[in-house]
């Protein structure tokens, strides 16, 4: 008798002997399943982290990140609005914004190269606002899960690209930018930071930026959570190596787009 | 004579049993990223209650329910395909999806007969007409469960399927609804599974019911 009969017609008496043989073999199979899935849980939640999040758990994150990352176009868009569906946004987040600072002595640092290369260039806001002016109303999706759409004006960080990396020249495969203080540090790839909507922004709603939304610059990169929208730029650095990043060493996926 | 008829297919078995802990996992980390902007209620019942969040440890979990949602995310669509293509494949599905309108009526039914207030039950094959409509529905918002998450998931890589949910947000609203239905679709089901007894329980991890007892 093969286990794939459909019908298995029996005397009372051997039906009774065959449910208990199938119930017994059934159920210890369950129970043997159970404990395989338990311990696959147990693995995949106790093992050893990397950067506070188990191996198993970052191999994947990272895994989603490259088939994102893979797939992203500059035509994958963030909607744009009208700026009447303009809404306020919170605050969220003071590292390595709190401290005093004179944003009339800021200056961007920007560098080439592995983390203690020394910045070639030096920059001030003129040169930026020197670049092509964009403005863009469009949604800052919020990590946690809120929402808001928001008017931004800026330079394209692909503009500030190619004017500082002139055609020809090798374009590393990532973008490290910390605050002055480098209390916050933002890792990006390069596909990201070139899209169309990645702005290195200084204004807000048509306004001057707002100290606490990050004075005089910040990245408004709308294909990735506010995360990596980081304030205050002081230095900006290309890399070939994947750059730290701020919240990724505290168990978020780096790759964090959307 | 007694009959052992095989009632639910090996693969199918596996394929529920799989479910079980993976939606519960999908549904669990869920709730861990929805404490971080926790803004629905029904009325003055808000979800979730305080005490709620205290009670099993959700607080300040955002980053761990990320990592768990966007591991196992994997496994619950491989393994929702996988049965859905079973089930196509092994003509199993002619008993799962309903036939014909009349599956609403006969459904209902069921409903009252279930509730005590009809006698007789319509008659069915191996699922009645309640069952088809509610084991087809799940399906159906399995596939919701994930694609409104892919348009939370990548809103401008995916910004035509946000749209189709009404947006950003919309597509975070239509997620947690279905979440909330299969919450109420497995208090049903452990009732029902309950009601209908340890041979009908039993079946659905040895496959085997016992049937025609005593001709």
């Amino acid at each position: 008798m093969t286990n794939r009969r459909r019908e298995i017609v029996l005397s009372d008496n051997e039906a009774q002997h065959e449910l208990a043989r199938r119930t017994r073999r059934g159920f210890l199979m369950a129970g043997l399943a159970a404990v395989g899935g338990f311990g696959a849980y147990e693995w995949i939640t106790k093992a050893q982290q990397v950067d506070n999040a188990p191996w198993p758990q970052r191999k994947v994150l990272d895994l989603n990140g490259r088939i994102s990352h893979a797939y992203l176009s500059d035509s994958h868009l963030m909607p744009e609005y009208p700026k009447s569906k303009i809404s306020p946004i919170k605050v969220n987040g003071d590292i390595g914004v709190s401290n005093d600072f004179d944003p009339g002595a800021w200056r961007l640092q920007v560098a080439n190269g592995a983390e203690d290369a020394t910045p070639l260039l030096t920059l001030s806001m003129a040169d930026i606002a020197a670049l092509p002016k964009i403005e863009m109303t469009t949604l800052f999706c919020c990590i946690e899960g809120w929402s808001v759409v928001q008017s931004w004006a800026g330079a394209r960080f692909s503009d500030f690209t190619k004017k500082y990396f002139p055609p020809g020249q090798h374009l590393p495969q990532y973008v490290y930018m910390a605050t002055p203080d480098e209390d916050y540090y933002v890792g990006l790839d390069m596909k990201s930071v070139l899209h169309p909507q990645t702005l290195l922004a200084y204004e807000r709603n048509g306004q001057p930026l707002e100290r606490e939304h990050g004075a005089p610059l910040r990245l408004i990169i709308p294909v990735k959570y506010g995360i990596k929208n980081i304030k205050r730029i002081g230095l900006i650095r290309y890399t070939d190596d994947r750059p730290d990043d701020y919240w990724a060493e505290e168990g978020y996926d780096w790759f964090a787009g959307l | 004579m007694q009959k052992l008829k095989l009632k639910h297919l090996l693969a199918i078995r596996w394929f529920h049993w799989i479910n079980v802990p993976l939606l519960f996992l999908m549904i669990w980390s869920g709730i861990l990223i929805y404490w971080a902007y926790p803004i629905y209620s029904l009325g003055p019942l808000h979800f979730f209650p305080k005490w709620f969040y205290s009670l099993f440890g959700i607080e300040q979990r955002l980053a761990e329910g990320m990592a768990l949602h966007f591991f196992f995310m994997w496994l619950f669509v491989v393994n929702g395909i996988a049965y859905v293509t079973y089930t196509l494949a092994s003509g199993e599905w002619r008993y799962l999806v309903p036939r014909s309108w009349s599956a609403f009526r006969d459904a209902w039914h069921v409903a009252l007969h279930d509730l005590r207030l009809r006698k007789d039950l319509p008659p069915q094959d191996k699922y009645n007409a309640a069952q088809q409509i509610t084991y087809t529905a799940i399906i159906v918002m399995g596939a919701g469960s994930v694609l409104s998450g892919l348009a939370i998931y990548k809103p401008a890589q995916l910004s035509w399927l946000a749209m189709l949910f009404g947006g950003y947000q919309g597509a975070r609203a239509v997620h947690f609804l279905l979440a909330a239905g299969f919450v109420m679709f497995f208090v049903v089901h452990i009732v029902q599974v309950a009601l209908a007894g340890w041979n009908n329980f039993r079946s659905m991890v040895i496959g085997y019911d016992v049937v025609g007892d005593h001709d």
